[in-house]
């Protein structure tokens, strides 16, 4: 009795929480197929209109959108494969191969994941200057197609994943280390790559104030374009929410389909560290 | 063994071209063996230097100098930059402001996303609807939460706002008092992050043992007894990893007073809820990059100070099992 009477508690808590979750998600959607005049209603409104499409079409005129989408979609794309790829290099020198200076270097690598990133954005700033890459979506490649983080992700999984004795047995067969990583560590790391991809591309998308640094308006991301409407527009609400709607969205519906093994991903990564 | 075969046949009968052939493998063997490892490492590594650890350490060099983008020759000023931001009311006030909001939004966050887990680490239907609901809000981009959260948190149109007129409450100007403003941003923090931290310690949990939870029903030991007791001392290491990240993450905190002030540097008219991080923005957007990495190695030194207090605070105090 006590038990049963314990569970349904339980879910209505987490129904509760749930619900204030999802609200301001769903409140955002519903101003955003509103018009202005709506939001001065007392009650508010809760269910959604018919002004979204509307909206949106501001949201074109009033920046360049499009460009921000093409700009997001690349950046975080280009950023997602690099770091995929070197990370899964790197993890598997680092978790399977004897080399001098193994220790030193993956010390090296994990410290400055403790190390606020905001520290060097100001020299990073002046290389980019230096690079003549202000302004444009090489200031956000670049400097992301590596990080730490990915590569410590990715040497956790593989000294877990990757059995010795198949590396062994490919140095039998007469496999160089290169043949060993295309035809063994790939394959093994299929799935935390995967994972890695996924929480990259989203972390990239989001990304901020970095991009707020080197873009300028004319050839903004989705977050730098959605800053510009947020903040130059401030009365026009309605065009503010409709633009972050149609940002987010891409990335809810991903993370909808594929939340299962992102959250599996964020899960195993966390423990171990 | 068997794609290698054609190779081999031709091996035994000349015993002296195998031996030399031989050595001629065991060189390329060794240096693959010994030097390729260095290749899978250097693309990495010499981006990473580039664009991760250089900047980190060339922060410390402009902040010794008198430095903007503007002038070629860089003064050099010793200790100066680090005087002067001492001895700026305004960085004072941006340290109150970033520690009062981490407190804000780090306290009850941790408390909520223990909670959360504890309940969650219980054998329940749609388990996976509640973590994808719970991580939703980590999906969604700072600037977005921000957005959203300015319309809730408005003065004369906010939902919040009407709300609270229900219950007999005037019209709370959101932005305009100290209190009022860290109480908002902090918010937004919580909304973001609790249901990503929540779910961490549950992974956590899940590695506790059940034995220990089945003896002390046994024993009668309530519900929250055995979160005290049991759960949060077996979950310490990740809990320590949690509220470390987390002050890191609150300490840097940029977006969401740059955007909820509609824009503004100074986080308001009276400076009421300017970070840290958006202090070092407004004197890098003043172009005063030796007075901003100054900042940024002050902002570190506190990071590093509180990191350590949450880290002693975190392995001492929560009960003792072991």
């Amino acid at each position: 009795m006590r038990a049963a009477k314990g569970m349904r508690l339980t879910y209505l808590t987490l129904l509760g929480v749930a619900f204030f979750t999802a609200l301001p998600l769903y409140f955002s959607v519903v101003v955003a197929s509103r018009d202005n005049a709506a939001l001065a209603q007392v009650p508010p409104p809760m269910i959604p209109g018919g002004n979204f499409f509307e909206n949106i079409g501001r949201v074109f005129e009033t920046v360049p959108f499009a460009l921000a989408m093409l700009n997001s979609v690349i950046v975080s794309g280009s950023i997602a494969v690099a770091v995929m790829f070197l990370s899964t290099l790197a993890g598997f020198a680092f978790a399977k191969l004897r080399f001098r200076g193994r220790q030193a270097l993956l010390l090296i690598t994990v410290a400055t994941m403790m190390v606020p990133s905001l520290l060097g954005m100001i020299p990073l700033y002046m290389l980019m200057v230096k690079l003549e890459w202000t302004g444009s979506i090489y200031a956000l490649i670049v400097p992301g197609l590596v990080n730490a983080f990915g590569v410590f992700f990715m040497t956790q999984y593989l000294s877990r994943a990757l059995p010795t004795e198949l590396l062994e047995a490919g140095r039998v067969d007469g496999c160089t280390t290169w043949g060993l990583v295309w035809h063994v560590v790939f394959p093994a790391a299929r799935p935390a790559a995967a994972v890695l991809g996924m929480l990259t591309f989203m972390n990239a998308w989001n990304d901020y104030m970095w991009p707020l640094l080197v873009l300028t308006p004319e050839n903004p991301t989705v977050q730098v374009a959605l800053s510009t409407l947020a903040a130059g527009y401030v009365n026009d609400y309605v065009m503010g929410l409709a633009g972050t709607a149609l940002g987010t969205l891409p990335l809810v519906l991903v993370f909808a389909l594929l939340g299962k093994h992102i959250i599996g991903g964020i899960m195993q990564g966390a423990v171990k560290g | 063994m068997a794609t290698r075969a054609p190779d081999r046949p031709a091996a035994p009968p000349r015993p002296p071209g195998k031996r030399r052939r031989f050595n001629g493998r065991h060189w390329r063997y060794q240096a693959d063996v010994k030097g390729s490892p260095y290749a899978y490492v250097a693309p990495f590594f010499l981006l990473f230097c580039a664009f991760g650890l250089f900047p980190l350490l060339y922060t410390a060099w402009v902040s010794l100098h008198e430095w903007t983008l503007l002038q070629d020759e860089h003064e050099f000023l010793g200790l100066d930059n680090f005087i002067a931001v001492v001895q700026d009311s305004y960085f004072w006030n941006a340290t109150f402001n970033t520690l009062s909001i981490g407190f804000l939004s780090t306290a009850p966050q941790l408390l909520l996303a223990i909670w959360l887990a504890h309940l969650l680490n219980r054998p329940l239907r749609a388990q996976t609807l509640f973590r994808v609901t719970l991580l939703l809000p980590n999906v969604t981009s700072v600037v977005a939460v921000v957005v959203i959260f300015s319309q809730i948190f408005g003065r004369d149109f906010g939902l919040l706002n009407w709300v609270l007129s229900l219950f007999g409450a005037g019209e709370i100007d959101w932005r305009a008092g100290t209190g009022t403003s860290h109480i908002a941003i902090s918010t937004m923090i919580m909304w973001r992050w609790t249901g990503y931290n929540a779910l961490i310690l549950l992974a956590a949990m899940q590695a506790v043992p059940r034995e220990l939870y089945e003896a002390a029903t046994i024993d009668g030991a309530s519900n929250l007894t055995q979160l005290r007791k049991i759960t949060i001392p077996m979950i310490r290491p990740t809990m320590i990893f949690v509220v470390i990240t987390s002050t890191i993450g609150a300490m840097q905190i940029f977006a969401e007073p740059l955007l909820f002030g509609a824009y503004s540097v100074t986080g308001g008219q009276d400076r009421q809820y300017q970070t840290l991080a958006l202090f070092i923005y407004e004197n890098f957007a003043r172009l005063d990059f030796g007075y901003a990495s100054a900042i940024s190695w002050m902002m570190f030194l506190f990071i590093i100070v509180i990191a350590g207090i949450n880290f002693l605070l975190t392995s001492r105090t929560k009960g003792d099992l072991r």
